[in-house]
């Protein structure tokens, strides 16, 4: 009960602060270095840091390597749609391509625009 | 192997595709400007979509349903925003209520469809972009209060 308490005064304390719940806005569209982040307040990088770290207790973000930076992105099911959207998109078109190609393949190779039944309104 | 590339940029949320046809230029317009062809491939054989109205002008309107499996039919719409025959064209797409009129709390997408003769082949640059800023926006505040709804529901369960 105690360990529960403390994991909800994490979350809670992660999100009471401004500069946190920008940090959680701005990594929702897209990942940012931290030092990149940084920019965005007055305050020094270290700051920032401790902003980020406490975020990434709380589980709001996540804190990957990338080279020498520290890429923070916000893991929430925003992401997740935005990217699904997109992939499902993907394969929309690849079908639609395929079905295209084959109804190319149907027709014989030459200028010719005789089926041509453009609907004029 | 018709695609020959695909983008994706998850931040502009943007699909960029290139495919290449072996055939002319206008063969591959008519597959766009013919209703009956656009039929043929818009929608998957599951779905297949019905034109409706198909008005390949700037400001015109393409509507279509697409009936499923049940017989249950989905509608949508195109509004041209740029048409340069048999070249390029530009609409934007989005769902429609059973009476094919317009769902504006549903998600768009704006595509751009360019043809260019390529080695006696023609190739279709399209780029589809959701479109936001408003509705990434509202994306991102979705997601923000599904996250915060989330976390919410976590304390809950924390404190029960």
């Amino acid at each position: 009960m105690v360990v529960r308490e403390e994991a909800a005064d994490c979350l809670l304390h992660a999100l009471s602060d401004r500069t946190r719940r920008d940090i959680v806005r701005r990594c929702l569209v897209s990942e940012a270095s931290v030092s990149r982040l940084a920019e965005n307040y007055s305050m020094s990088f270290a700051a920032v840091q401790k902003h980020v770290a406490v975020l990434e207790q709380a589980g709001l973000v996540t804190k990957e390597r990338s080279g020498r930076e520290q890429l923070v992105r916000t893991d929430v099911e925003a992401v997740r749609q935005a990217r699904a959207a997109i992939d499902q998109l993907e394969a929309v078109w690849r079908a639609r391509v395929d079905r295209m190609s084959d109804l190319l393949k149907a027709e014989p190779l030459d200028e010719g625009n005789e089926n041509d039944e453009r609907e004029e309104r | 192997m018709s695609v020959k590339s695909v983008d994706k940029d998850l931040d502009a949320l943007t699909l960029t595709l290139v495919a290449e046809f072996s055939a002319t230029t206008e063969q591959v317009w008519d597959l766009w400007a013919d209703p009956r062809k656009l039929e043929q491939w818009w929608g998957p054989p599951t779905y297949p979509a019905t034109v409706v109205d198909h008005d390949l002008t700037p400001g015109g309107q393409v509507t279509y349903f697409m009936t499923g499996p049940e017989g249950d039919t989905h509608h949508a719409w195109w509004r041209m925003t740029a048409v340069d025959e048999p070249k390029s064209l530009e609409f934007v797409d989005g769902f429609a209520d059973a009476d094919g009129k317009p769902v504006d709390t549903m998600p768009t997408n704006t595509t751009t469809m360019t043809l260019s003769p390529y080695d006696g082949g023609t190739r279709m640059e399209l780029r589809s972009v959701f479109d936001t800023s408003e509705q990434m926006e509202q994306l991102i505040s979705m997601g923000m209060a599904e996250g915060l709804t989330a976390s919410v529901g976590q304390m809950d369960a924390l404190l029960a």
